[in-house]
């Protein structure tokens, strides 16, 4: 094929992929405008009716179909995607801190328990973690929704392989000023990995906000509910399901998400590609 | 890899890991420990506590024909998910890699989905797909074709697997797209003055350089399909109908947290440890070293 027909081609594919991603959101958008009853009789269109944005300031304000005001289902969502992507930085920081940059008894042994955790997803011990979580007394708090899920082995190994790149003789200079190993940790570790921080911060915002089966077990108290379980309790609705309602809930639930990922592509790609690698 | 410069003191530093580490103990290793333990006791009939069976609970798992349904069901399921979402994936890298207009937009367009969760691919999908309400799903209905993923299995099986191949699309996108950029631009063009042209091209040197991304993703993939999509598939079909769509994640949550027997869920929660352990171990196996050495 000449270079001309080749391009064409790939343009034709690309838009064919972008669509498939895009029209069903598109759709959901377009039906968050329309009637309920013109949708439950099958008259979904895929045109949004600009002059009706009526269902929003419903769904933010009032509850329906068994879940709470979608602003107070947001407020919890960000709560927890924030408290696991910052607590989850936080904690895996020093501890690669600790296992780089020190010799202390059983620095193996910490590194490997750590390690091991990779081997035990949430959905492999469901039933076990929900007593844990009961003799802890976390059952229905927001500390249940977050604290559990903040160990991470993976980000213990992305900033351990960041310290160990740190040159020697950067240490050393340090060390000559008379710089302490927490001043060295504030002034030179952290600045030098703040890329694979931003690149951490947006995979584990967005973790945290798409979390399912965690809510699902630790909370059933209406007012600890994520957007993501709202959401899946309304479509639950056998009769009369609101639909507009449903469609303008999950615009919702899936903006900010989207939008922390779009606006910060460029950290985001470079760190998922060379950090999980 | 070590490092030759390290501060002195043994108290900080164990200060400084033990956040970590009392997480992990607590909510890792206990559940872990008591998953085991679980896994070879059983409720006293009379409810009086708990009864030491050994292996019991394993022999009576391998012997029961749902849960051998259920494993089998839940391979076939992870293979159709990771073929569907790498296949597709790496079409479009190829596409997204060349030198055409508006190839930056492209990829931002591509990669956005990453932040759908899967519980949310599941409603968008219903919208598509629903017998009732769904854009393709009414339609085909109206054209006489019985199609209501409720109530037919195969159907159901095969809108959980577009619900959750689509969502993993754009992640596979995102290393694929990584992966072919590594490639050195003059191994493809000492390949293209040798006369190989597009398909050749791809099969023979583009692919085969691609091996690591490749098996990288195959095993991020399988575990995506084996655990994650459960809230695409109890969002859309609860398991059903029947057990039609009922993976291992779900039959775990379903025995234990539903019908509240500790001692199979357990037991299954175990089987399900030791597959990602070896499907951990043969990721280090063959890519792991970069990250103990």
């Amino acid at each position: 094929m000449p270079r001309q027909d080749r391009d064409w081609f790939a343009h034709a594919m690309l838009a064919l992929g972008v669509v498939l991603f895009a029209l069903p959101v598109w759709l959901v958008l377009a039906g968050s405008t329309q009637d309920s009853d013109a949708i439950a009789r099958g008259d979904l269109s895929l045109v949004p009716d600009l002059t009706n944005f009526s269902a929003y300031p419903k769904v933010l304000t009032q509850g329906t179909m068994g879940a709470p005001p979608v602003w107070h289902m947001l407020l919890v969502s960000l709560g927890m995607a924030l408290c696991i992507a910052g607590g989850k930085i936080a904690i895996s920081i020093l501890s690669a801190y600790a296992v780089v940059f020190f010799r202390f008894p059983f620095r193996k042994i910490a590194f490997w328990s750590i390690f091991v955790t990779l081997m035990l997803p949430v959905e492999v011990r469901i039933m076990p973690t929900y007593s844990v979580m009961a003799t802890f007394g976390l059952i229905n708090s927001f500390t249940g929704l977050w604290v559990p899920l903040i160990a991470s082995a993976t980000a213990t190994l992305l900033f351990r392989q960041v310290f160990v790149a740190i040159p020697d003789e950067l240490v050393e200079a340090a060390r000559m000023d008379g710089a302490g190993p927490l001043r060295f940790l504030k002034d030179i570790a952290i600045p030098v990995s703040g890329a694979n921080i931003a690149a951490l911060f947006v995979i584990l915002f967005v973790y945290g906000w798409n979390q399912y089966l965690w809510p699902l077990l630790v909370a059933t108290d209406p007012s600890l509910d994520t957007i993501v379980i709202g959401l899946v309790k309304m479509i639950g609705v056998e009769t009369q399901t609101d639909w507009s309602a449903v469609m303008a809930t999950a615009v919702m639930a899936l903006l900010p998400p989207v939008a922390v990922v779009l606006l910060m592509q460029r950290w985001f790609v470079a760190g998922l590609t060379e950090g999980e690698k | 890899m070590e490092r030759r410069t390290v501060f002195g003191g043994w108290l900080l530093p164990i200060l400084l890991v033990l956040p970590q580490l009392t997480l992990t103990a607590f909510f890792f290793y206990w559940p872990a420990a008591q998953a085991v333990w679980s896994s070879m006791t059983t409720q006293d009939a009379f409810g009086a506590g708990e009864v030491f069976v050994g292996l019991d609970n394993f022999s009576d798992l391998l012997a029961d024909p749902l849960y051998i349904a259920s494993m089998v069901r839940t391979v076939v399921f992870c293979v159709t998910v990771s073929a569907l979402a790498m296949g597709l994936a790496l079409a479009l890298a190829v596409f997204a890699d060349r030198e055409i207009r508006g190839k930056g937009a492209y990829r931002t367009l591509l990669i956005w989905p990453y932040a759908i969760a899967p519980a949310l691919s599941s409603v968008l999908f219903l919208f598509i797909l629903d017998p009732r309400v769904g854009m393709l799903g009414r339609p085909l209905n109206r054209m006489g074709f019985d199609w209501d993923y409720h109530l037919n299995g195969n159907q159901a099986l095969l809108t959980v697997v577009m619900a959750s191949a689509w969502k993993q699309v754009s992640y596979n996108f995102i290393f694929f797209l990584a992966g072919l950029q590594s490639i050195p631009r003059a191994v493809i063009e000492a390949a293209r003055m040798d006369g190989a042209k597009g398909w050749r091209r791809f099969r023979t040197i583009t692919f085969p350089l691609l091996a690591p991304t490749t098996f990288f993703l195959l095993v991020v993939n399988i575990v995506y399909a084996a655990f994650d999509t459960f809230g695409t598939i109890n969002a859309l079909t609860h398991g059903g109908p029947g057990k039609d769509t009922e993976t291992l994640v779900l039959k775990v949550y379903r025995d234990g947290f539903i019908n509240q027997d500790i001692g199979s869920s357990s037991a299954q929660s175990v089987i399900l440890m030791l597959g990602v352990i070896a499907i951990t171990a043969v990721q280090f196996r063959f890519m792991g070293k970069k990250v103990t050495e």
